[in-house]
């Protein structure tokens, strides 16, 4: 177990060092000039070559590239040219942040998607399935941003039980920190619990029609036993593919959400940084990304080992 | 023993529940998240509303567009105009206690004219050298005479940073900007809120009845509204023209508008690349003409804005003093427009590679224009097209026009010279004629109003025919607030300004 | 017991195929979801026989009407007829969600079940690179993709179809990971068949109902994300119409035109209703264990 971690802990530096290519030639298919797109209204021509000698953007991207790695193995990530603040402190700010939220969303939909597809796979083709499944494709055919802006009326403008708006931190007021989490923590799981409750749904009648769940059945163990030990263990899998999967998605894709409810994540920074051409955040986030969710799938596979056995040889 | 904490802790509460109740704070939705807060860096306009809070200026300008002195007293120019007198007012600090005076004006204007990146380079660049002539007064030496140049000082290009700070901190400045405005910069969390707070020995503190504002972004237009409404913000920037309605009728709420001085049009490119040179308004200027007479400018702000702006002909409004009566805003008549195609030879329908910047508004306009220019024989292909991206295209003539707009100067100059003149920055159409070049800087050499203005009808008259910006719209600046906010009062520039303003509980 | 299974599929006299058919269509739910993509295949196809007017054709004395006798969906920000936006919008909006997502599964499943059961290092490396392409965000993908091609529908499906590829390629490999251990995965290896026949026969049936789960949501995710790619200028090119795109604009009068949300909303969630019942009627008419 220990060796397969540590293999995998290796597996980092490659994929990491693919992304990095990635996202620089990604950046060279960028149309737009990350002077021009920073001066906007204020672009002098004199004044854009400055930037671009400032910021080596008139060197060749293999030199940027040896800069740029130069910088993250001594542990800087660089400057960001449109708040002139380091990558590392703007990561360091928004980091927590969308983490805080990304772990309630899948709290969230954890708890809604598979309490609700197990119900729905053991209720087959009755009412309650069909009902269930209707709420859950409501929820993923809704865009986050129009939810968010009906529940922003409905429970602030409205009922004001809620802050319209904002973000505070759990440690500064932790439950104010609630409140202000809550609508878009709610967004975000929502659209995922469907996806989940689908898959449960899905994996719960593969496994519940398997060998071992009849041999169970047979053994006449009382069927509460045989959905949630037996069948449930096996279902996981996809479960916990899909949750490591979208956690990592949740980290860096949660934009329209944060947007709407104003919520200061690494969703929108990744977003103004590429409509700015702020390549050094762009990087720099991507990085962190990268690795969390790498470190996540390597959580997932090690569930897979934990839950599959006979894979471990 | 527990419950003895817990009624401290309440007591606590109550203790900073009064505290705060006698501490007033502003909060400001803005509709975007300013950029580096240092003024020679600076390039956003919702940068200048926070500056508007922690940076004063040499000068400022009033509902009507005039120059007033801020941290200056008075100014006069010579004779030759290319010597600038400025006397300082006295006795005003920085929020590091140090002294606003001659020494630390000449920092900041340096600092503007040399600073690396500094976007204030060209704005100051009529000036040659600033001299401290005594502790409180100093001289501009100028190149050649420059007659914006006081209304360039009533912008970035004028505010005055401690000089000490700005040594010390050097590019990093804008992190913790120490000016000497009504608020002193408390912290800054990006894309989360910008916080200031009142600066007790503020020259004109006596006026500044509000302890601390906090400006936070929230890019979502209804989400502001919705913030303003359920009393999370008292104040938000940029509310839609098409809830003008909405707010009007919401009476916890009141609205405070002006006509901007900016403008929003189409640039045509005339010679810019092979689009332009091979494109349809290059060929001839027939053809720029029949696309103005195809747009009905009036139906436009109806449809697309409820009718809550102020349709325009000129790179300045028809409010502005410089605008010229000669040239009313046209109305629209296909007819001509019609003719004017067939006179210039073109084959129907003509095809225009339509380039818009990616928001919901400017689709909607472009929409209008083409089904309108449709009628007339025009065939607009609208390319929406990310706005870093659009900036590059504009550059290199990849577009034939290009919906876009100008914040807008105090100065027509600021509105006219980097677009009017051959080469210029801002020239995205590659529009050229000496003679208009040569008015353009007439208009900078004259100090009179009546003799600019004058001058810049004769550019109209020229510009308005072949120019390569068909000018549109001026859009309407519209602040709304809670009605708990009194005496507050817009200016065209659509800054917010808090001196004077009253929160009442 | 599973080889038994195996074998007496083969010896069944009638083809997979046509048995799944039958099973199919003998669900009342499934065959609700499949009439209704029916239904809007044949409107998109047919829009221009349906709509009482151009879509495109704006309005200027009737703009945000709500619904009426005239406009039975009401009109637009323009006075454009929403009806027959929504009509027109279905082609748009199907096409992203179907070509994407054929495009994400052309792709991504053979490279899985490469990755899967190909070899140590076809893994090792397919892997690294998923993980690469996964671990970067969707939009920097997009605007770069859309960018280099050009802002239109077209690029914008290819652009979802690439993003949405690593998805496919993780689930199909994490599927085959766990079936290749199966009994009848070893019995078929022991009788001495050749990988790639163990690898379509024995193994991608049996991961075939994941995948079509994971298909019929990822459509209605493509959908939207065609509705967030239209919000960044990459996809529809106004005037014509998208459900997304119109959702999208909608957002601007939620207060004072709510119906502009309703109908593009209405249509999407239909749509999206209908791909997952049928999904589900396919994964149990497909599931080799069941009879």
């Amino acid at each position: 177990m220990l060796l397969f971690l540590g293999k995998r802990l290796l597996q980092l530096i490659p994929t990491l060092f693919i992304v990095s290519l990635i996202i620089f030639g990604l950046q060279q298919l960028l149309p737009g000039d990350p002077a021009l797109a920073m001066a906007g209204e204020e672009r002098d021509p004199e004044v854009l070559e400055q930037i671009r000698r400032q910021y080596r953007l008139d060197q060749p991207l293999h030199v940027q590239y040896l800069y740029w790695v130069g910088g993250v193995l001594s542990g800087n990530l660089g400057e960001s040219m449109r708040l002139k603040e380091p990558v590392l402190t703007l990561i360091a700010q928004k980091f927590p942040v969308t983490l805080q939220l990304a772990l309630m969303a899948i709290v969230i939909s954890l708890t809604i998607g598979v309490s609700a597809g197990v119900i729905s796979a053991v209720k087959r083709n009755t009412t309650i399935d069909y009902a269930v499944n209707v709420v859950a494709l409501w929820g993923i055919s809704t865009p986050n941003f129009w939810l968010g802006i009906m529940l922003i009326f409905l429970f602030s403008v409205h009922l004001g039980w809620l802050p319209a708006s904002g973000y505070v931190g759990p440690f500064e007021d932790f439950w104010l920190s609630l409140q202000t989490t809550i609508l878009p923590a709610f967004v975000l799981g929502n659209s995922f619990a469907a996806v989940l409750m689908r898959h449960t749904r899905s994996a719960m009648l593969q496994a519940m029609s398997s060998d071992y769940v009849r041999t169970a059945r047979a053994k006449g163990l009382s069927e509460r036993v045989v959905v949630l030990k037996h069948a449930m263990r096996n279902a996981l899998t996809p479960i916990v593919t899909l949750g490591a999967l979208e956690l990592g998605t949740l980290l860096s894709g949660a934009v329209l959400t944060e947007q709407v409810f104003s919520i200061p994540g690494f969703g929108k920074l990744i977003v103004d940084s590429v409509f700015n051409r702020d390549y050094a955040v762009v990087q720099g986030v991507t990085l962190v990304t990268a690795t969390t969710y790498i470190l996540l799938n390597l959580c997932a596979d090690v569930a897979y080992v934990l839950i599959n056995p006979r894979l471990r040889s | 023993m527990k419950r003895l904490g817990l009624a401290v802790a309440a007591a606590a509460v109550l203790l900073s529940g009064s505290a705060t109740l006698a501490q007033t704070t502003l909060r400001v939705g803005l509709a975007e998240d300013p950029d580096v807060l240092d003024p020679t860096l600076a390039r956003t306009y919702v940068g200048r509303i926070v500056f508007a809070a922690i940076c004063d200026k040499l000068f400022d300008i009033d509902d009507k567009l005039n120059l007033v002195p801020q941290l200056a007293q008075s100014h006069e120019t010579s004779e030759d105009g290319k010597t600038v007198t400025i006397k300082l007012r006295q006795g005003v600090k920085f929020h590091d206690g140090e002294a606003m005076d001659a020494e630390a004006v000449k920092a900041s204007l340096e600092r503007h004219m040399t600073m690396q990146g500094s976007f204030r380079k060209p704005e100051l660049a009529a000036v040659d050298r600033v001299e401290v002539a005594d502790a409180a007064t100093v001289r501009l030496h100028l190149k050649n005479p420059f007659s914006p140049l006081i209304a360039q000082l009533a912008d970035r290009a004028g505010m005055i940073l401690s000089p000490k700070a700005a040594r010390e901190a050097g590019d990093k400045f804008g992190l913790k900007p120490v000016c000497a405005g009504p608020f002193k910069f408390v912290e800054r969390v990006q894309q989360d809120r910008i916080v200031v707070e009142k600066f007790p020995q503020y020259w004109n503190a006596a006026n500044v009845h509000i302890d601390r504002v906090v400006f936070r972004p929230i890019v979502e237009s209804t989400v502001r509204l919705a913030n303003l409404k359920s009393g999370s913000l008292d104040l938000i920037e940029r509310a839609l023209a098409t809830d003008l309605k909405e707010i009007k009728a919401d009476p916890k709420l009141k609205l405070a508008t002006q006509i901007e001085i900016g403008y929003q049009g189409l640039t045509l490119n005339l010679a810019n690349g092979d689009a332009g040179k091979n494109g349809p308004f290059g060929k001839d200027a027939r053809v720029r003409q029949a696309l103005e007479a195809a747009i009905d400018r009036k139906a436009l702000s109806d449809v697309v804005f409820s009718g809550e702006v102020l349709p325009g002909n000129q790179w300045v409004s028809p409010k502005s003093p410089y605008f010229q009566e000669q040239f009313p805003v046209p109305g629209r008549d296909v007819a001509k427009a019609k003719k004017l195609l067939a006179d210039a030879g073109l084959a129907t329908p003509v095809a225009v590679d339509f380039m818009i910047p990616n928001n919901p508004e400017s689709r909607q306009v472009a929409e209008v224009i083409q089904a309108m220019a449709g009628e007339a024989g025009f065939d607009m292909k609208i390319r929406v097209t990310e706005f870093a991206t659009s900036l590059k295209e504009a550059e290199q003539g990849r577009f034939q026009a290009f919906f876009i707009g100008w914040s807008g100067r105090v100065d027509p100059d600021g509105n006219s010279y980097i677009f009017h003149k051959c080469n210029a920055p801002q020239n995205n159409g590659h529009y050229c004629d000496k003679s208009v070049d040569q008015l353009l800087d007439d208009a900078r050499k004259a100090s009179k109003l009546a003799d600019r203005k004058a001058i810049y009808g004769k550019i109209a008259d020229k510009y308005l025919k072949d120019g390569s910006i068909i000018y549109l719209y001026h859009r309407l600046v519209i602040i709304a607030h809670s009605a708990k906010l009194e005496g507050y009062t817009q200016l065209p520039d659509g800054l917010v300004r808090v001196v004077g303003v009253k929160l009442k509980p | 017991m599973a080889v038994s299974d195996a074998l007496a599929v083969e010896l069944h006299h009638e083809s997979p195929s046509a048995r799944a058919w039958r099973r199919l269509l003998r669900r009342k739910s499934a065959g609700f979801g499949l009439v209704v993509i029916v239904l809007f295949v044949l409107i998109a196809v047919f829009a221009p026989l349906l709509t009482p007017y151009d879509p495109a054709q704006q309005g200027w004395t009737s703009i945000r009407k709500p619904p009426s006798l005239l406009h039975w969906f009401g009109t637009d920000e323009s006075g454009r007829d929403l009806f027959s936006r929504v009509i027109f919008g279905a082609r748009a909006s199907l096409l992203a969600g179907v070509v994407s997502i054929s495009i994400a599964l052309g792709l991504g499943v053979p490279i899985g079940l490469l990755a899967g059961y190909g070899g140590r290092w076809i893994d090792v490396l397919i892997s690294r690179v998923t993980d690469a392409m996964l671990a970067i965000p969707f939009l920097i993908l997009a605007i770069a993709l859309a960018a280099f091609l050009g802002p239109s529908l077209q690029n914008a499906m290819i652009a979802i179809g690439l993003t949405a590829t690593p998805i496919f390629v993780r689930l199909t490999r994490g599927q085959v990971m766990a079936v290749k251990v199966e009994d009848y995965v070893e019995a078929a290896r022991a009788v001495g068949n050749p990988p790639v026949r163990i690898a379509f026969k024995h193994i991608l049936p049996n991961i075939l109902p994941a995948l079509i789960v994971q298909a019929t949501i990822s459509i209605a995710t493509a959908i939207i994300a065609e509705a967030s790619l239209s919000f960044l200028g990459l996809g529809q090119q106004p005037p014509a119409p998208s459900w997304g795109s119109m959702l999208n604009t909608a957002q601007r009068f939620l207060t004072n035109a709510p119906w502009m949300a309703v109908w593009p909303g209405l249509a999407i969630f239909l749509v999206v209703l209908s791909f997952n019942i049928l999904g589900d009627g396919l994964r149990d008419a497909l599931d080799p264990k069941e009879r």
